[in-house]
Formats: structure tokens, C-alpha cells, sequence
């Protein structure tokens, strides 16, 4: 029953998470298995560009969840996902160790560069993976819900949301840059060597991260199915359609943005937190708001208020990203200006929506009807 | 601070049904006494005092600005008034809750264009307005329980929309939008309706549908109607409050307000 609702009811997801599943098992199998020489053999530039971007789709589904359900328009959820990444970051540093240029044993090399003598209080316990993987979760769940709670009760909703999101990024962005914060100022964190033990650059490190990103992924989808399908996704999906009745209602619509406005940044923030050890480094250029646009272009593009619409997007757009930008860099913003106005123009519903256009989509009640005439009927005799 | 955490006991978080008893010992239910309210220098309203009694069907006229939709703002803790005080039952203090509090606790409030959910089926529309605990966690496990079902059975017959319970809520008709959100305030179980011209927009025969409605609601419910249109009120009213310039004019039977001077002064004099 559980299953019924959560994934058969949903084709385009199954589909979608049907191949993610298929790529899991397949880019393995021709990355280790398959000769560099066959032309099915998939080289680790691919796993890793693979990884990345099921971060990314990882990402645009935790926007999606409050765009598209709730019309909650974060123009500023990089924020969160850089933060995700810097947590990352931190514990991929502490492992660094005395291997580091300058060979301290305990400070990074940015900390001896900049003369300081010992480690920050915030840079404790780093050292350990599951006290980084808490910070992953806990310190965009904790920005998020301190800046959630202040904007939702004072009803900051629509545009005025947006640009204060935005400007959240921005002023981090800038925090960030100075190197008085200590997260190695513009240059950020970089140069890790291993993760749990295992050296980064290995092929299998690789693949094990690629995996891990998949599998989050999954497991994320069917947490955000399980919110949308609940009686707190219609309940979402109200708040976004007439906010006033619902609060009429009885609901205290200012909680549901505020768990929901969470729960998104903390996907986030993990999804960040894989797209660091994948990529090498994570620096303030993360916090760009032009980051947090583009993640909305792709939902937009994907196909919003469908989850596996994002993911769709977030794979279509960073592909035509990584196609482009390998053939005439300097016009790839414009493309995706270019992208946003035909997306917006035609195409409302996204890529998403060019499949359902022709198959009408049938308005099949979410409770199973218990009700039969007979007991409407009684209902009536009752009455 | 006593009627506080009086209030906070009936309508607070911890009792989800709110069964908990209204004091009406005196018959009357809402008590609304000397309210002001200015918006940048103008006086919406105007030490109003209204009562309402249990059960009762009130019809509420006045001209363009009278103060009819920001009384309602006042009752339902959207707008915090200057001065005065609203009283739910002898007991409860609304002016210290918040909209949402003040939903859960038994008043129902219809706008004067329908707003429905209108992405979701009638019966979800039902489903979500129903009496249940409305925090945030619950309604993340929660499943309507075969009451609630019997319940929303029986708001869909008597808002007439039985045969469009998996209709797409945006595709009924203006009338039938109307009738589903009085539904949907009817699914709260609600002592006191606030209704905001149900009628506007209407065609005859569902302004008489309407009609029928509202009369049937009255008695276990105290139902506030705020129109314009005369014929309609005529047709429901006992008792009628005249607003003017934010404060009550005179009150009466249809037929004393409508021989009443001041009030023809008021509707023919501008």
C-alpha cells in the first residue's frame, strides 16, 4: 500500500528512478570492468562529472519540494548547499594531517600561511566523520530554520522572500572571502587527500561516491514522496494555492513553510556535502547567487511541482552546461538566459510537461473511495 | 492572565477536537464591545459593540466602507483593533489568539471571493478543513478516520456537491464553490459562521440554493451573513445590524430597519 502510493502511482518517477538505478549498475560494471579500450568503457572523468550531477539533481529536488508544492521561490538555497560542502570540506582538511605542504600536524596550510597558532574552536571534532556528517545536516537545518522562522512569522512571502534569500547568499558569500573567518578565504578549502581512509583520486573512491550520491538521491525522492503524497503535501499545496483559507482552516500555515523550508536545506546541505570529495574543492564561489538562479532554472526547466521533474532538469541543463561550455564558454550565460524566457514562454510545465501533454491526466482521488452509495444512503436517512 | 490560560486550555495545542465546553451561559456567543480600528488616519471602525446570540442568523447591510469586512478581520484575529475587546462565549478573549487559533476553536470564516483549494479534488478540500490535530508532525502520518469520513458524507450532501466529490475544485461553478467553502467551514465544526457575501455573483436559483443553506445552518450554528443584495437578505433575515461609518446604526427586523429614517437617510441620502 505504502509502496502503491509512494512509487507505482508515479510513472515519470519510476522511470526516472529506474535509471538512476540502471546507471548505478552500469558505469560501474564499464568503468571497472569494461577494457579503457572499448568504446562502452566509461572513463572516471565520466563517473565523477555523473557524480556531480546527481548532486546537482539531489539539489534541485529539495527546491522543487518548496517551489514547486509550496511556491516557496528560494533564490538563495546554495547557500545551504555550500554550507553542506564546507562541512565536508572541514572533515576532508582534518585528514589532510601533516601531509600538507608546510607539514603542521594540526592546522591546514591556509592557517600557518596566515600565521595563527592554533586550531579554531570551530574547526574541533572535524576530525571525526560522523560529527562532520552531523554538522552536513545540522548547520543548514539550523540557518534555515532561524532564518525561516524570522521571515515566515513576519509573512515575508513571494518576491519579497526571494531577494532577501538572495541577499542571505550574498552577505555568506562575503563572510566567507575574508580569511579572518577561517575557511581559507578565497581560495577556500581544497587539496584533500583521503576520505575515511581511502586516498580521493582512486578510481574505486570514485565509483563508491558516485554510488553514494545515487543512492542519496533515491532515498531522498521517496522522503519527498512520502511529503507530498501525506496529508501535509495537500496541506503544502494549499498553502501555496490560498494561503488565507488555509490558515483559516486552522492550520499555522508560518510552521509548515518553516519544516518544510528545513527539510529542503538540509538536502541540500547534503547534497553538497557529496559534491565536495567529487570535486575536489568547494569554495565561496558556491555561495554566487548566480548559483542559486541557475539551480532554479533547472527546476523550471525540469518541469516544477513534479519531483522527478527537477531531476530531469538538473540532468538536461548541466549536460547542455558541460556540452557548451566545452565548445564557446563565454555564451553559455547567455544560453541560459536564452533557456529561462523559451522555458517560461512555452513550455510552463517544464520538460516534464511535454509528455503528459497528450495523455490526459486523470483526476483519480487520492483516498480510495470507501464510500459507496450505500452508505451515502444512510448518510442521507441520517441527516 | 487568568482568561489566557483559560484560553489557551480550550483553544491551545494540546486538545486537537476542542470539545472542550463554551461558556454561553447567557445565551449570547460573541461579545464584540467597543472596537476601533484606524488605517492611516481613517476610523474603519468606530466603538462597535455587536452581540450575537447562539444559534442566531444575523444579516449585517451597510453601505461601501460601513466597516462590514474589517469587523470580520477583527473577529477572526486578522486585524488587532485600537481599542475594545472581542469576547468568544464569556470565557475567551480572542483578541490574544492568532487566525489559526481562532479557526480551531469554532469560528468559520467564507470570504467574499471563494477561496477553495482548487488544485485538489472536493473531497480533499473537505478532508483538509476537517476538525483534526493540525500541527505540523501529524499530518504527516495522518489518515481520515472512518467519523470523518461519515462526516464529510454528510457536509457533501447538505452543500449539494455529493456527485462531484472527485471533481477537480477549480472546475465547479462559482455557486458550487461557494457552497463547498461554507463545507469547508462546516467541516470545522464551527459555533459561529462569518460569511462575506455568499450570494455575490449568483444566479437566481442558486441565490434561493444559498438561501436554503444558510436557514438550515442557523440554530445549531450562529451564522453572521454580511450582503448587499436587499432580496436576499429579506429573505433569510430575523435580525438585521445597519453599519455606518464603522459603528451600528440601528438593528431591527428587516422591515423596522428598512422604515427607519436614518437608515434611509444613510442609503438615499448619498
Amino acid at each position: 500500500m505504502l509502496t502503491q502510493r509512494l512509487l507505482l502511482s508515479d510513472r515519470g518517477g519510476m522511470i526516472v528512478l529506474g535509471l538512476v538505478l540502471l546507471a548505478m549498475v552500469l558505469v560501474p560494471i564499464c568503468n571497472i570492468l569494461v577494457p579503457e579500450t572499448s568504446s562502452l568503457h566509461v572513463s572516471t572523468f565520466m563517473v565523477t562529472l555523473l557524480g556531480k550531477f546527481l548532486c546537482y539533481a539531489l539539489l534541485a529536488l529539495a527546491v522543487d519540494l518548496i517551489w514547486g508544492y509550496c511556491g516557496i521561490l528560494s533564490l538563495g538555497h546554495g547557500a545551504f548547499f555550500a554550507l553542506g560542502g564546507y562541512a565536508m570540506g572541514m572533515y576532508l582538511m582534518r585528514q589532510i594531517g601533516p601531509r600538507g605542504q608546510y607539514g603542521d600536524p594540526l592546522l591546514p596550510d591556509f592557517m600557518v600561511f596566515l600565521n595563527w597558532k592554533e586550531l579554531p574552536w570551530y574547526w574541533q571534532g572535524f576530525d571525526m566523520f560522523w560529527f562532520a556528517m552531523l554538522m552536513v545536516i545540522v548547520i543548514p537545518g539550523l540557518l534555515a530554520f532561524v532564518f525561516g522562522w524570522l521571515a515566515f512569522r513576519s509573512r515575508v512571502t513571494g518576491v519579497y522572500f526571494s531577494i532577501i534569500t538572495q541577499a542571505l547568499t550574498y552577505a555568506l558569500l562575503l563572510a566567507f572571502f575574508r580569511n579572518e573567518m577561517g575557511f581559507g578565504g578565497n581560495n577556500g578549502l581544497t587539496d584533500f587527500k583521503d576520505i575515511l581512509g581511502f586516498p580521493i583520486a582512486a578510481n574505486g573512491t570514485r565509483i563508491s561516491l558516485f554510488l553514494a550520491s545515487g543512492f542519496m538521491l533515491i532515498i531522498a525522492y521517496v522522503a519527498c514522496r512520502y511529503i507530498v503524497t501525506s496529508r501535509m503535501g495537500k496541506i503544502i499545496v494549499s498553502i501555496r494555492d490560498a494561503e488565507s483559507r488555509t490558515r483559516f482552516c486552522g492550520y499555522k500555515v508560518e510552521s509548515y513553510k518553516l519544516w518544510l523550508f528545513v527539510f529542503s536545506a538540509i538536502l541540500a546541505g547534503i547534497a553538497g556535502a557529496l559534491y565536495v570529495p567529487q570535486v575536489g574543492i568547494i569554495n565561496p564561489g558556491e555561495f554566487s547567487p548566480l548559483n542559486s538562479i541557475e539551480l532554479v532554472v533547472w527546476v523550471a526547466t525540469g518541469g516544477r511541482g513534479t519531483l522527478f521533474g527537477a531531476i530531469v532538469g538538473a540532468f538536461t541543463v548541466n549536460y547542455g552546461k558541460t556540452i557548451f561550455t566545452s565548445y564557446s564558454p563565454e555564451t553559455w550565460l547567455f544560453a541560459l538566459g536564452a533557456l529561462f524566457v523559451i522555458v517560461t514562454l512555452i513550455l510552463p510545465k517544464g520538460l516534464v510537461g511535454l509528455f503528459n501533454r497528450n495523455k490526459k491526466t486523470p483526476s483519480k482521488p487520492a483516498e480510495p473511495t470507501p464510500v459507496t452509495s450505500e452508505t451515502t444512503t444512510t448518510a442521507k436517512e441520517s441527516v | 492572565m487568568n482568561i489566557l490560560s483559560q484560553a489557551r486550555r480550550t483553544l491551545g495545542q494540546t486538545d486537537p477536537n476542542f470539545g472542550a465546553p463554551l461558556d454561553t451561559t447567557k445565551g449570547t456567543i460573541l461579545y464584540v464591545e467597543g472596537i476601533s480600528v484606524s488605517f492611516d488616519g481613517f476610523r474603519a471602525l468606530n466603538n462597535l459593540n455587536l452581540y450575537i446570540n447562539e444559534g442566531e442568523l444575523r444579516c449585517i447591510i451597510g453601505p461601501n466602507g460601513a466597516g462590514k469586512t474589517t469587523m470580520m478581520d477583527v473577529i477572526t484575529g486578522k486585524t488587532k483593533p485600537d481599542s475594545g475587546s472581542v469576547f468568544f462565549g464569556q470565557q475567551i478573549n480572542l483578541l490574544e489568539l492568532s487566525e489559526h487559533q481562532i479557526a480551531r476553536g469554532g469560528i468559520g470564516r467564507k470570504f467574499q471571493k471563494p477561496t477553495i483549494f482548487e488544485a485538489l479534488s472536493v473531497y480533499e478540500n473537505l478532508e483538509l478543513a476537517t476538525a483534526a490535530d493540525k500541527r505540523v508532525w501529524w499530518t504527516l502520518t495522518q489518515q481520515l478516520n472512518s467519523a470523518q469520513k461519515y462526516r464529510i458524507d454528510e457536509v457533501l450532501l447538505q452543500i449539494g456537491l455529493a456527485e462531484h466529490r472527485y471533481k477537480n475544485a477549480g472546475s465547479l461553478s462559482h455557486g458550487q464553490k461557494q457552497w463547498l467553502e461554507i463545507g469547508m467551514l462546516l467541516m470545522q465544526n464551527p459555533r459561529v459562521l462569518l460569511v462575506d457575501e455568499p450570494v455575490a455573483g449568483m444566479t437566481g436559483e442558486e441565490t434561493e440554493k444559498t438561501a436554503e443553506l444558510l436557514l438550515s445552518l442557523a440554530g445549531d450554528h450562529s451564522v453572521i451573513v454580511v450582503e448587499h443584495d436587499m432580496k436576499f437578505v429579506r429573505s433569510i433575515a430575523r435580525k438585521v445590524t445597519v453599519l455606518h461609518q464603522g459603528s451600528v446604526l440601528t438593528e431591527g427586523t428587516m422591515d423596522q430597519v428598512q422604515n427607519d429614517p436614518k437608515v434611509i437617510e444613510v442609503y438615499l441620502g448619498e
